[in-house]
């Protein structure tokens, strides 16, 4: 039962409060898109066994849909954003490399 | 071998038991074989069975991390059915329970497949169309199904309350032949019967590399050194992503945890199997006298084999209404097992972007049940690069837009 | 034989006398009693049979850990089976059966599984009933589900109430013990907020039945005072009865209450499920002590040490006349002295070290008792109670040196930390080799939300066994919980601990140790399973070397215990049989709960009417009150249609649909979703979400729009009407407001968030009535001066008028093909406005319909339902919905996916009408047959009823199906097998059947 906080509303909240919207920071690619392109963006996700980039939103809340970057190992959550940004502020980046030492932002990609 | 019977375990009674051999032999791994499967869970051991017994393929290694069985083939809930909608599904979920049928007799193994039946309850209109629609689909497909009144539901299960306050129960698909069987004997038996045709079954050997040679696979590394192979297949349900990886792709596949609870043992009081799609809980008894009762998957990509407590809430809840009676049963155990959930839930049985390295994956919460199907198929295509079970199962589907959906007849998909 | 003593027990009211009945035979207790010191008290030594081969089962233990004393307690609608007996306090009037035998417990028939039970060994079910086949079924596995099982099934509903209940607190402390209560008090005293739960009604735990001194007082003393001065804590609460059940990730943690359970029908809920948020857990769960294997250590009588002196001191109940005791370790010296200064005899204490015991054992022998060392049982002589035991050397195989009668053994093995709360959330352990017991490994305690650590464990539940170290242990566990929380904790000394000095146990897995296999099969590990040490041998020897493997193949520690009895004792024996360190072989998972907690707790109070709460529109009770048969649609009830008098759920239908072609129908329509999308940006965004193009939408006009996934799927459908220039709003289907206005969010939110557009679910701040039929106009213009003419409100237009003096919008849309408003109305006037639509309507026969009557019409103008045309795989295209697709846009959701070749293909099955050649209906769902099998020898198929009903417009059946290039194979005639076998054939055909040319609605 995870707790996490809305960036948005600022409330932190029981897991219960929030629904969970798969990976995050996918670029979306429409008409034009090449087979491999629009086939990734849909389906091919990182699905790591530890640090996650992940969509929730505040469902019994605010509203709001944030990021969380969280492990999906250890469930530590490193820290929550709003999801207008293309990828996750420093602080947060930090606190992953802190754990992970050698981690670099899209490792997977 | 030795074979078991009652015989065997008589004479053996007289002698206190010291004669009984291993079940499966401990062989160091060699350097080479011409098939590697990784994981000797439920289907990878079913996988190396098929490729020996009906591809004549026997040198082969089942290479497993921990202990064989020990991933989702011992948490999940051990239910048997085959009453899919889409043909594909059908055929090899059909495949495998009719393999269940003879399973005890052609291992030499007791799983204990017992068909007592599996009802799946109609709990709104829609779900009645469901059904329906699906009972007609299985009719074609060579499925034994039957869509029953709610009276036949009360006689085939006492417990339940037809009228809960909520959601009535309208009718049910009846599958008679589906049931259970004794989920960890499966693995054994298959184990057994693999280490029998002189296949290794190597536990505690943990895959750490895929190595391959101008977009072909070559071999593996692993905690117990380098091995080399013609043929791998990639069957380790909660981990695909991360063996894909090894191999240089990635899955249309999140993994999500599943749990599951049972009850303290009680005498016989329920002898089907019930799933109540609408509510999100199904429940069975097992010959211990046990209630296992399952629901549905967390939201969250998670390894921890722990889900979220809210979960099993839910799911009791659900079942309180569906079977008064639970309310005066304690849980006994809660558990979890990490399920690889594909983009459109139905499993990958497939040739990958490397020769001769193969997957199957992605049964989300319905793998138990297809264990020996899923095997016949995935021997055949390691064996022959095609399979008509596994033939709509590519990941190929995903670019194509040719998906097996199976939430279309309402309700999850267990 | 087991009695009540003539002084003493501390936790029992002497006075007050409480009556119980055990299988019908009248017993007393006293105020204070567990329902397993009462039965003692009574000489009821046995209390049931084991799981598999019907053995006698005695009590065994004192605390949670008992496998043996289960019983069906209660009657009727608050019996419950499985009922633990030392952990139930007795009250006056309680009933209990023992369980698994028949017919009774001392003629059991299912004790011929014990005579049986060398053909019976571990695993033995996967190597026999294997022929023939159909034996399994209705045979063997029959007899093996009645055999087992344990308690009876409950039949009827649960009388009793339950509920959830929220804590939060900085410190949890879990147990009430000395550790619990000293951790508690530290933390507190460092200004923290703490939570101690106590899963008994006392306080203390143990260690007053053990002994020794705090601070120069007496434990029991050091308990009073310490609760006292927790109780002054206005930071720290406490509260017993409650246990705690399972810890959880980020610090949850599950309570289990058990509110009244010892005053059954009290007022006030029987269990209370307590999910707690603790910054952190400190774990004070205390130990528990191990038996040792010994041929015939389940006859009852058989005891662990501990639980024998619990018994003397809490409840002045004596076991037997003559203990014989029998340890591997000081501790049980503790119960020898107790027994003995009670006045009862204790013939002998084997030792099986051989260099004995340290001062606990000079102590007894100055008590007179005698000690002999490197002594233990060969075996346990007895059937149903214990009558003696046969000594031997530990240390060889089993000759027996001589023999002593009692009526009760004592044994100890030495004792395991409580690690299961430690464990739950991923703590790790450690192998102790010195007290030959896991512990939690501090450095790897399980860690929550930020990646701390937040779990401490403290006292013997972190092997601080000696009263000295269990003390400071938990002092600092508390100030350590207080810190990490960022409280200041000033270092003190803690209290001191004095009890006697023990010398170290030696580790003994199987007594004597080279015991023969006869032994060996009486050797008991998990007393409920019957598991014995060969059992575990066996499963070693045959390959299932994993301490999982050896878990499931035996059983062992899978019964109602888990194993806190077996667990250590069993994978010893694995061990040993691999010829490995135990660490290696390691622990199986200890998994939630601790102990078994009602479901019904679980369940809370959302049960019954608000186990899901039906949403209800305002017209709900009208609906009720007016014969409405309603289905579950979403969180809705919908009417499906309004029985009048003796008609059936068919005749109903027909008649409303018949009156509504005829004359007026009228159609609650609340439900359909409604949601405001504004903004400068919103026709673009629309533009993107509807397949169709909405920003060129005039205000004052509908238009009908589909959306898709951006996976290619159609989603939802519904009317969009433009409110004004930066105003739309989109009906969804009833099951879809909430997911589309998610989907809507999503978007906006998440992709296209730098677009001007807000969005609002206005679902149910409006009622929305259908007004249906040839006279749909007439009535209306009764309620209204608005002018409502064909030319002031033309189809798929939309006006703000007045009706009956309420302030409405009318849509003139249709979904029945008939001239048609539907009226929005702000929801506290829809009940006036419907009310008013019926009187001023029974001038036309004004019909109230439901959904399915609904559903009809639609079918017989030919438009689809979603969720009936589509199922999640059909795409507009194979709708031959061309037509609300724009060709005009660049982009919206699902146009990429729907050029994938799957997508594209012209063989998909598109949408046609079917006719039966004879008018019959079609099954819902049947498949159309084409010719062959395909490679999985299933019948090809080229199409499927989607839709199929009896039109009584019509008076025959209509149908509409996906069928395989449907529109290019008009007239066609297609097979459709029913599942009895039987073949129906129906005609492609238009899919429109009534009024093809629109002329009712364009009026």
């Amino acid at each position: 039962m995870l707790i996490l906080t809305c960036p948005c509303c600022g409330v932190t909240a029981e897991e219960t409060e929030f629904h969970a919207g798969g990976e995050a920071h996918l670029k979306r690619f429409g008409p034009g898109s090449s087979e491999d392109e629009f086939h990734d963006y849909l389906f091919a996700r990182e699905n790591p066994k530890g640090v996650h980039f992940e969509r929730w939103r505040h469902a019994n809340g605010c509203g709001k849909w944030f990021l969380a970057a969280r492990d999906t190992v250890t469930l530590e959550v490193y820290g929550t954003y709003p999801a207008q940004t293309h990828e996750p502020p420093q602080d947060i980046k930090d606190r992953i490399s802190a754990r992970h030492p050698g981690w670099t932002w899209r490792e997977f990609a | 071998m030795k074979r078991y019977s009652a015989f065997a375990i008589a004479r053996e009674a007289l002698r206190n038991h010291t004669g009984w051999e291993r079940a499966w032999a401990s062989p160091e791994p060699r350097k080479k074989y011409q098939a590697i499967i990784i994981g000797a869970g439920g289907h990878g051991l079913a996988t190396a069975y098929y490729l020996g017994k009906n591809h004549g393929i026997r040198d082969v290694a089942i290479l497993e991390k921990g202990w064989l069985g020990g991933g989702n083939t011992g948490r999940n809930t051990t239910i048997i059915r085959s009453n899919y909608l889409q043909d594909p599904s059908a055929a090899i979920y059909e495949k495998a329970r009719s393999l269940y049928e003879t399973i005890s007799q052609d291992l030499n193994y007791n799983v204990m497949f017992s068909p007592r039946g599996v009802m799946m309850l109609a709990q709104t209109q829609h779900e009645v169309r469901g059904y329906e629609r699906t009972a007609h689909a299985n009719a074609l497909q060579g499925v034994t199904t039957e869509f029953i009144s709610p009276a036949r539901v009360k006689e085939l299960v006492p417990i339940i309350n037809l009228d809960g306050p909520r959601y009535p129960v309208l009718g049910a698909l009846w599958q008679a032949r589906a049931g259970t069987a004794r989920h960890d004997a499966v693995a054994w038996g298959y184990a057994r019967a693999c280490s029998d045709m002189g296949m290794h079954v190597i536990q505690k050997c943990e895959v750490t590399g895929i190595r391959q040679e101008g977009g072909r696979v070559t071999g593996v590394d692993t905690t117990r050194g380098a091995i080399d192979c013609d043929k791998l297949g990639i069957v380790v349900a909660g981990h695909s992503g991360d063996v894909a990886r090894m191999a240089g792709f990635r899955l249309p596949i999140e993994s999500v945890p599943l749990q599951a609870l049972v009850s303290e043992p009680i005498k016989p009081c329920m002898d089907v199997v019930v799933m109540a799609n609408t509510v999100h809980g199904y429940m069975s008894q097992s010959d211990k006298g046990e209630m296992v009762i399952g629901g549905g998957t967390d939201g969250h990509n998670n390894y921890t084999q722990r889900g979220s407590f809210h979960h099993i809430e839910e799911t009791v809840r659900a079942l309180i209404e569906t079977f008064p009676m639970v309310s005066r049963l304690k849980m006994l155990r809660q558990w979890g097992g990490i399920v690889d959930v594909t983009g459109d839930r139905s499993p990958i049985l497939s040739k990958t972007p490397v020769e001769n390295i193969y997957i199957n994956c992605g049964w989300g919460t319905g793998g138990f049940k297809a264990i020996p199907g899923s095997g016949w198929g995935f021997a055949e295509l390691m064996a022959k690069d095609h399979a008509p079970l596994c033939e709509a199962f590519g990941l190929e589907r995903f670019r194509e837009g040719r998906f097996i959906d199976e939430s279309v007849a309402a309700g999850v998909a267990h | 034989m087991s009695t009540r003593l003539a002084t003493g027990g501390r936790l029992i009211d002497r006075a007050t006398t409480m009556e119980f009945t055990l299988n019908g035979k009248r017993l007393q207790g006293r105020a204070g009693d567990t329902l397993a010191s009462a039965l003692l008290a009574n000489d009821q030594l046995m209390v049931g049979r084991s799981f598999k081969y019907h053995r006698p089962r005695g009590i065994v233990a004192s605390g949670a850990e008992e496998p043996n004393a289960l019983f069906n307690m209660g009657e009727g609608a608050r019996f419950e089976p499985n009922q633990r007996a030392t952990t139930t306090e007795l009250f006056d009037g309680l009933t209990c059966r023992s369980q698994n035998h028949w017919p009774s417990l001392e003629f059991d028939v299912g004790a011929i599984n014990s005579r049986l039970a060398r053909f019976l060994p571990a695993g033995f079910y996967y190597k026999m009933f294997i022929h023939p086949r159909p034996f399994w079924k209705h045979v063997y596995e029959p007899f093996i589900r009645q055999s087992a099982g344990l308690g009876q099934a409950p039949k009827d509903r649960d009388a009793d109430s339950y509920e959830h209940f929220h804590a939060f607190t900085d410190v949890l402390v879990i147990g009430g013990g000395v550790a619990g209560l000293q951790a508690a008090r530290a933390a507190g005293a460092a200004g923290a907020t703490v939570l101690l739960i106590e899963q008994t009604a006392h306080w203390g735990g143990r260690a007053p039945v053990d002994g020794g001194t705090v601070d120069g007082q007496p434990v029991d003393k050091f308990v009073d005072e310490t609760l006292a001065a927790l109780r002054e804590m206005p930071n720290v609460t406490l509260r017993n009865r409650l246990m705690g059940a399972g810890v959880y990730d980020h610090g949850y943690v599950l309570g289990y209450e058990r509110v009244n359970d010892h005053q059954p029908g009290a007022p006030g809920p029987r269990h209370r499920l307590w999910r707690i948020r603790a910054g952190q857990v400190i774990t004070a769960t205390g130990a528990i002590e191990r038996p040792l294997s010994f041929a015939g250590n389940d006859i009852p009588g058989v005891m662990l040490a501990s639980a024998i002196r619990d018994y003397a001191v809490d409840y002045g109940v004596s076991v037997g006349d003559r203990t014989v005791v029998v340890t591997n370790n000081d501790d049980a010296y503790r119960t020898a002295i107790t027994l003995k200064t009670l006045g009862l005899e204790v013939p002998v204490i084997l030792d099986a070290r051989a260099t004995g015991g340290g001062a606990l054992a000079d102590e007894a022998r100055s008590l007179g008792i005698r000690v002999e060392a490197g002594k233990g049982i060969a075996k346990v002589r007895g059937g149903r109670r214990v009558t003696g035991v046969a000594i031997c050397s530990q240390a060889g195989e089993g000759a027996v040196l001589e023999e002593i009668a009692c009526d009760a053994v004592a044994m100890s093995g030495g004792w395991s930390p409580v690690v299961h709360l430690w464990s739950h959330c991923g703590g790790k352990l450690l192998w102790d080799e010195a007290h030959a017991m896991f512990r939690p490994d501090v450095d790897k305690a399980p860690t929550g939300a930020n990646g701390e650590a937040f779990v401490i464990a403290a006292g013997a539940a972190n092997g601080a066994l000696h009263l000295r170290d269990t003390l400071a242990d938990a002092q600092a566990a508390g100030h350590a919980a207080a810190a990490r929380l960022g409280h200041e904790v000033k270092e003190s000394a803690p209290p001191l601990g004095e009890a006697a000095p023990e010398v170290r146990l030696q580790p003994i897995w199987m007594m004597p140790q080279g015991a023969k296999t006869v032994l060996r099969m009486k050797s008991w590990l998990d007393f409920q399973n019957d598991v014995k040490v060969s059992d575990v041998q066996l499963a070693a020897r045959e390959g299932f070397e994993s301490v999982e493997h050896a878990k499931r193949y035996t059983t062992l520690g899978m019964a109602t215990d888990q194993g806190k009895l077996s667990n250590i004792n069993g994978l010893a024996i694995l061990s040993d049989a691999l010829n490995q360190p135990i660490p290696q072989t390691g622990t199986t998972t200890f998994r939630p709960p601790y102990t078994p907690i009602s479901m019904a707790a679980i369940a809370g109070e959302a049960r019954g009417e608000t186990f899901q709460p039906i949403r209800k529109t305002v017209l709900h009770e009208w609906h009720e009150a007016n014969g409405a048969y309603f289905e579950p649609v979403g969180a809705w009830r919908r009417p499906y249609t309004f029985r009048k008098g003796d008609e059936t759920i068919e005749e109903a239908v027909a008649r409303e649909i018949t009156r509504t072609r005829e004359s007026l129908g009228l159609l609650d329509a609340s439900t359909l979703g409604k949601i405001i999308v504004k903004g400068p940006d919103a026709g673009r965004f629309l533009d993107m979400l509807y397949t169709n193009m909405m920003s060129t939408l005039k205000p004052g006009r509908c238009r009908y729009g589909l959306m898709c996934s951006e996976n290619g799927f159609l989603i939802d459908d519904g009317v969009v009407a433009r409110l004004d220039d930066e105003t739309f709003l989109c009906h969804t289907t009833t099951g879809g407001a909430e997911s589309i206005h998610g989907h809507m969010e999503d978007w906006l939110q998440c992709e296209w968030w730098d677009w001007q557009v807000y969005t609002a679910n206005v679902t149910e701040q409006y009622a929305q009535i259908a007004v249906v039929g040839p006279k749909a106009r007439a009535l209306l213009q009764k309620l209204t001066g608005d002018d409502i003419s064909a030319e002031a409100l033309s189809f798929m237009g939309w006006k703000d008028i007045t009706l009956d003096g309420v302030p409405v919008r009318a849509y003139r849309i249709s979904f029945s093909g008939e001239l048609s408003y539907e009226i929005a109305i702000p929801a506290s006037y829809g009940r006036a406005i419907w009310d008013k639509l019926l009187s001023e309507g029974a001038a036309f026969n004004a019909t109230p319909y439901g959904t399915e009557a609904l559903h009809v019409m639609r079918a017989e103008k030919g438009l689809i339902m979603i969720g009936d045309e589509t199922d999640g795989t059909v795409i507009p295209q194979d709708l031959n919905m061309e037509w609300a697709i724009s060709k005009k846009k660049e982009d919206y959701l699902g146009k990429r996916a729907q050029a994938r070749s799957h997508m594209a293909d012209p063989e998909r099955w598109k949408l046609v009408g079917l006719e039966t050649l004879d008018g019959a209906v079609l099954p819902d769902g049947a498949y159309a047959v084409a010719q062959g099998r395909n490679a999985n020898g299933q019948r090809k198929v080229q199409g499927r009823v989607t839709s199929s009903y009896h039109s009584p417009t019509l008076g025959r059946g209509i149908a509409m199906g996906l069928v395989h290039k449907g529109p290019e194979r008009m007239g066609e005639v297609l097979e459709f097998p029913r599942v009895d076998g039987t073949v129906m054939k129906a005609k492609i055909v238009d899919q429109v059947f009534y009024d093809k040319d629109g002329e009712k609605q364009n009026v």
